[in-house]
């Protein structure tokens, strides 16, 4: 996939519940649960499929265009 | 994906209710479901038993997942609001203060033991179980107090698992915004955040 069509989700830490029902679902493995405060993502394992998205209970995470300044591209 | 043996504690919450049916002094083992989340989070600094072990957030994936019970809709607003999940810590913390003075008065001679489960701190199920094995009245009674609790919680849970996504409970999880205000704290302490988190993006930034 090219940078400009990349994909990732990416969770609003301050509304993150942490209760890693986004952690169990990810067939990427590129979620985490931080110290129980929030879930996040590794957006460079993460692809963008949106599981998480549809499980999450609070409804908060997002699937969105990985910037290529992101990925360290000009 | 790999199964694990804690990804079948679901059925321990159903045998947890289960045994509360035939004696109701079972309900005791619920003090598990809340000292274990407390001690992952205390000594931890992790909510490792919402995250793996909770058995109750399995049962409610396993009905509004695979089972499809569940109408999968993004829950409102307010349900995840730092106010109303806050406030509903509050009042169960206060719901489980009345539990505990109730056993007190049971326990002090003041108050007669009051054998009955009850939803939503209303109303008494219509079934009744109400042996407790000869045990000293106030542990039966701190027993119906618990069971009540549980059952209430698992009710509002299955309402919002129905109502919302599967797991809808654990965003207002009175357990889970307990655990997750103590795991805050320690991080807090604890200094360094993930960097991966973030990276900017076409959105919002969080």
């Amino acid at each position: 996939m090219s940078v400009a069509n990349k994909k990732a989700a990416r969770v609003p830490k301050y509304d993150c519940v942490s209760c890693g029902a986004c952690v169990k679902v990810c067939p990427m493995g590129a979620i985490a649960v931080y110290r129980g405060v929030y879930a996040f993502v590794d957006r460079e394992r993460c692809v963008g499929c949106g599981r998480c998205a549809a499980e999450c209970p609070a409804g908060i995470i997002v699937v969105e265009a990985v910037e290529a300044a992101e990925e360290g591209k000009p | 994906m790999k199964k694990h043996w804690y990804d079948y504690l679901w059925i321990a919450e159903i045998v947890y209710f289960s045994l509360g049916l035939f004696n109701i002094l079972f309900a005791w083992l619920g003090l598990i479901s809340m000292a274990l989340p407390l001690g992952f989070a205390v000594f931890g600094g992790n909510k490792a038993y919402c995250n793996r072990y909770c058995g109750r957030g399995q049962l409610f994936s396993l009905l509004g997942g695979r089972l499809g019970l569940s109408r999968r809709a993004v829950p409102p607003d307010f349900l995840r609001s730092r106010a109303f999940r806050l406030g509903f810590l509050a009042f169960f913390g206060v719901m489980f203060g009345l539990m505990l003075r109730g056993t007190w008065q049971v326990f002090s001679g003041a108050r007669d033991l009051k054998a009955a489960v009850t939803l939503l701190w209303t109303f008494r199920v219509p079934w009744g179980w109400a042996w407790h094995g000869g045990a000293p009245l106030w542990a039966a009674q701190f027993a119906f107090g618990l069971y009540s609790i549980m059952l209430t919680s698992t009710v509002l849970g299955l309402f919002t698992m129905a109502m919302f996504r599967p797991r809808s409970w654990c965003v207002y999880c009175p357990m889970g915004t307990l655990t997750q205000l103590i795991c805050r704290a320690k991080a807090h302490d604890a200094g360094s955040e993930p960097q991966k988190t973030f990276y900017r993006t076409g959105g919002n930034h969080s």
